[in-house]
């Protein structure tokens, strides 16, 4: 009896104790802004070498990837580029598909993946802790025909040191079934405002990094709050987004994130709205569901993928082969068109099925890319380059995540 | 009072027999019924497990027949059960003696000690073993892997062979075991002739728990695995989610359910008593 | 009379003869590997992971902060969202074990004390063998058939009702579910070892079928029926699988452990929330002692 007693004041003591107390405020240590050769995306990257020369392919490859990128076979018979590059380098392709950003980034700390295809929040994060290390791009000789537009930007590169191989880059689409929500609609306001034309059958991307698609839409909705940048949020824009998704949820049905579960959803007629990527419309059109995609007025937010180097790989030829050839013209061009978005090399527009299918992903499109925030990590130095205000970083974004799914 | 059908006297009125009877029933269609689902959707031609189903076709029991992956994750799972069964019933049986048999200072945190991996959620056991190993093992060379697995998998299994040879060892009490060696047989021998006998069905019971909790373990195993060692519940998880093996999972999953009925009838047979093991 | 046998004892019986005359060294023996393997292996991972709940992680890297800190455990208690999932999912794994209990108790009842002894058998392997069937197997079932175009929903149209579609509620049905047999079969086994002669006597008394239920088995396989719930509360409080297939939109604490020990990469914050299930569970162990449960598993 007295145990017991003894522990439940113990443990009370302790929640009192930690209850109470000051503040102790994160501090974001991510910036080296003070410090020596700082760049402008707020910190400082380890010194790493790129590797100097490829070695003899040690037979075997491990891969992050998102769902879709690195096609077997296994998929759909007919969709398989990666037999092909086992057969010519004989470097054996074991694939983990993560459905976040955040999955990927974790796999990469437990140091046992080569090669990983990061989006713009991952890659920056990947490259501060040291998990990726630069790339030479000598050693991949498809780089010479990337489009010049998506060389050394500030999520492939640092200080004007390239740390990854673009593979492609894309806009999230607006996913509705076309029976239920009609007229189509072509703006998300579908699941915002208007969302509760369909509570309960609302869906979205189950990532903290959602946050910015509510930002988007509230640049075009609310421009008195002066987002510039989806990812540089003060306060008063962080809590403005915050509220409209915590409206939102009350209508959602189920967050995804694995792309599977979103085709189901829409297939049963669980989900009816949502945001979506194109292969997952695609996927379900081919399953006889009647769904379609818009890509809304207000714009919305995308990827733009880099082929990144793990530091601690034990298999980086095998690494370097495969960025090399997921960026060869017929490669790209069948991911691309597979995937649904816009290829890297310039060379594949010329090999893609469909002839106009570069056109239609606007792979040389700068100005519609423009529209498109493509997923960046958010820090607390603003990414609209305001110096007056501190914005949300990360780690509020994924608390703020956690409160807003209740 | 009261006739006897089968050498049992009946205790209860008939309404309650009845009733009790309609329950048992209902509880198991209730369990049954998903799973005749799962039978029948690897079956169904749509491969999003649409109901009804839209038609009928034994091409995923086929491509089940031919896919490597599932053999090679059932492989790997059968070894780490063994691996964590093995152990199991070692650490099981000792600590059960130890309670069993002697009296002594902590006895009663021993008992909790061994419910403990299994009282508390999957998840924080395997958090606390995947960063154990990231933390403290890596640096001396463990590494993620069938090993760490069985581990992760033989820190819940003890519970069950403890459970059940304790039951056991408290029915059957020490004056056999006193009796022999009070005959003269030492330590071993009465191991060998009295004690083990009386366990041995209480042994195959926590043996054959501890190896279906471990082969369908999924939460812990996950932690422990890392990328190079894929059980069965970690291909059926991967696999679940990709729109063409999704059958196939369900074939795996009748497929499985058909043999467990074999060495689930036969540990009954050879337990003398009825009850289905303790958990 | 029979000569004095005057061989030396072989090893193993001087061992035997060690063995036997020292009974502390047997319980040392006995006690050694298993108290290894879970003192220093089980209690001391856990022991490195809540120490980790007081570090932080630096938010842009990842990397961990090793510097102590009330911080994460300041937010768990302050955080109104940690409040709401962590009684939610008291919640739930309450309603979970209820269920199970009164669902569980007639059917272990008519399997101990009015099923023939063959039918025992029979009725043991078929609750038995459903636990082979793969858990991640049957909460998709479930989901297919929660689905909008699911079985549940086909066969509550006639009726003009609908089935409960992804939530609270598809969770709870599926967590009782999944964890029925782990209820059943102690309850069976206490109930197994209930006299028939208590039964005869309480009917030889004048008690009706009811009420010697109620006053005489149920007090008495109480014990057991904690025993089970100890598996099915503990089963559904750290679940986040089922809630992710059939939850819909929920999170239950698992989910926020998982979430952040994975894709957030906040370890830190995972184990100061890994915390609060073990410190319900722990409590709840020294509260059942008494109840004799752990006696009954």
């Amino acid at each position: 009896m007295t145990r017991t007693k003894l522990l439940a004041i113990t443990a009370a003591a302790l929640i009192a104790l930690t209850a109470c107390g000051d503040d102790g405020g994160d501090d974001a240590s991510a910036d080296g802004g003070d410090t020596g050769t700082s760049t402008d995306q707020g910190f400082t990257p380890p010194d790493l070498k790129a590797l100097d020369k490829l070695g003899e392919p040690e037979g075997e490859v491990n891969i992050v990837a998102w769902a879709g990128y690195v096609e077997d076979g296994s998929t759909d018979p007919a969709v398989d580029w990666v037999t092909p590059f086992e057969e010519e380098t004989g470097c054996q392709v074991n694939v983990k598909t993560a459905p976040t950003s955040d999955d990927m980034v974790n796999l990469m700390k437990t140091g046992q993946y080569d090669v990983v295809s990061a989006s713009g929040d991952a890659s920056l994060r990947l490259i501060a802790s040291g998990d990726v290390e630069p790339v030479n791009t000598d050693l991949v000789p498809n780089y010479a025909d990337v489009f010049e537009a998506l060389k050394m930007k500030p999520w492939n590169s640092v200080d004007g040191v390239a740390y990854g191989i673009p593979h492609g880059r894309g806009a999230n689409l607006l996913m509705y079934n076309t029976e239920v929500v009609s007229p189509a609609p072509d703006s998300w306001s579908a699941v915002f405002d208007d969302a509760s034309a369909n509570s309960g059958k609302v869906t979205a991307y189950d990532s903290p990094i959602y946050i910015a698609d509510a930002a988007v839409y509230l640049m075009a909705t609310q421009p008195d709050l002066g987002i510039e940048n989806p990812y540089a949020l003060d306060d008063e824009q962080f809590q403005a987004a915050v509220d409209l998704l915590k409206e939102q949820n009350a209508h959602i049905g189920e967050y995804w994130s694995d792309y599977t579960k979103e085709i189901q959803a829409f297939k049963n007629g669980d989900s009816v709205v949502g945001t979506t990527w194109q292969i997952i419309v695609n996927l379900a059109q081919a399953d006889k569901a009647k769904v379609d995609a818009v890509l809304p007025k207000e714009g919305a937010t995308g990827w733009s993928d880099t082929w990144m180097v793990a530091t601690k790989s034990e298999h980086k030829t095998c690494a370097y082969k495969w960025m090399d050839h997921i960026i060869s013209p017929t490669a790209n061009a069948q991911v691309a068109e597979w995937f649904g978005e816009a290829p890297s090399n310039s060379k594949s527009c010329a090999e893609t099925a469909d002839a106009k299918h570069c056109e239609t992903f606007h792979a040389d499109d700068e100005a519609y890319f423009d529209q498109v925030w493509y997923w960046t990590t958010p820090i607390s130095q603003c990414l609209d380059g305001r110096t007056d205000v501190q914005c949300k970083d990360y780690g509020d974004w994924t608390t703020a995540w956690q409160e807003i799914k209740g | 009072m009261g006739n006897e059908s089968e050498g049992r006297p009946v205790i209860l009125s008939r309404g309650a027999r009845t009733a009790l009877a309609a329950v048992m029933a209902l509880g198991l269609a209730f369990v049954y019924v998903p799973l005749l689902v799962v039978l029948i959707s690897s079956f169904n031609t749509d491969r999003t497990f649409g109901w009804p189903p839209s038609g009928f076709t034994v091409d995923w029991w086929q491509r089940a027949w031919h896919n490597e992956g599932a053999r090679e994750a059932l492989l790997t799972s059968v070894k780490a059960g063994l691996g964590a069964t093995a152990i199991a019933l070692v650490l099981g049986s000792m600590a059960a003696f130890a309670v069993a048999r002697y009296q002594f200072f902590g006895r009663e945190v021993v008992s909790i000690l061994v419910v403990l991996p299994i009282a508390l959620p999957g998840i924080v056991t395997g958090i606390a073993l995947s960063n154990a190993i990231t933390t403290s093992l890596e640096p001396l060379g463990v590494e993620f892997g069938l090993f760490t697995v069985i581990v992760g998998h033989a820190t819940f299994c003890v519970v069950l062979v403890f459970n059940n040879v304790l039951a056991r060892l408290r029915r059957t009490g020490g004056s056999l075991e006193e009796a022999s060696m009070d005959l003269g047989a030492g330590v071993f021998t009465t191991f060998r002739h009295v004690t083990f006998p009386a366990v041995r069905s209480a042994l195959v019971a926590g043996a054959l728990l501890a190896f279906a909790l471990s082969f369908d373990e999924i939460i812990v195993t996950t932690f422990t695995a890392g990328a190079s060692v894929q059980t069965l519940p970690l291909w059926i998880f991967s696999n679940l989610a990709r729109p063409n093996q999704a059958p196939i999972v369900n074939v795996v999953a009748a497929v499985l359910i058909l043999l467990s009925v074999v060495p689930v009838w036969l540990s009954q047979r050879i337990s003398s008593d009825t009850a289905g093991g303790r958990l | 009379m029979s000569q004095r046998d005057t061989r030396q004892p072989s090893p193993a019986r001087r061992l035997s003869g060690v063995l036997h005359r020292h009974p502390v060294l047997r319980l040392t023996l006995l006690l050694a590997a298993p108290m290894l393997v879970l003192v220093v292996i089980y209690l001391g991972a856990l022991a490195v992971l809540l120490v980790s709940a007081f570090w932080t992680t630096d938010d842009f890297t990842g990397e961990i902060v090793h510097e102590a800190t009330f911080d994460n455990f300041r937010s768990i208690v302050t955080t109104e969202v940690y409040r709401t999932v962590t009684l939610r999912s008291i919640g739930v794994a309450a309603v979970v074990t209820l269920i199970c209990a009164v669902v569980a108790f007639p059917m272990a009842l008519f399997m101990a004390k009015v099923a023939s002894p063959r039918s025992r058998r029979v009725l043991v392997v078929l609750l038995l063998t459903p636990l082979w069937a793969s858990y991640l197997v049957k909460a998709y079932a479930w989901r297919a058939m929660l689905a909008g175009e699911g079985v549940v929903n086909w066969a509550l149209a006639p009726f003009g009702l609908a089935g409960p579609g992804f939530g609270l509620t598809a969770t709870v049905i599926v967590l009782t579910y999944l964890w029925l047999p782990f209820m059943v079969l102690p309850v069976y086994a206490g109930l197994e070892r209930l006299p028939d002669t208590m039964l005869e006597a309480s009917s030889d008394l004048g008690a009706k079928a009811g009420r010697t239920i109620r006053s005489v088995v149920v007090p008495l396989a109480f014990p057991a029926v904690v025993a089970g719930a100890i598996f099915t509360f503990s089963l559904s409080l750290g679940d986040y699988i089922a809630v992710q297939i059939v939850g819909g939109k929920s999170q239950l604490i698992g989910n926020l452990i998982q979430g952040n020990a994975g894709a957030a990469n906040n370890l830190p914050l995972a184990a100061a929330l890994a915390a609060v299930p073990i410190l319900i569970m722990v409590v709840f162990l020294l509260g059942v002692r008494r109840t004799g449960a752990l006696d009954n598993l």
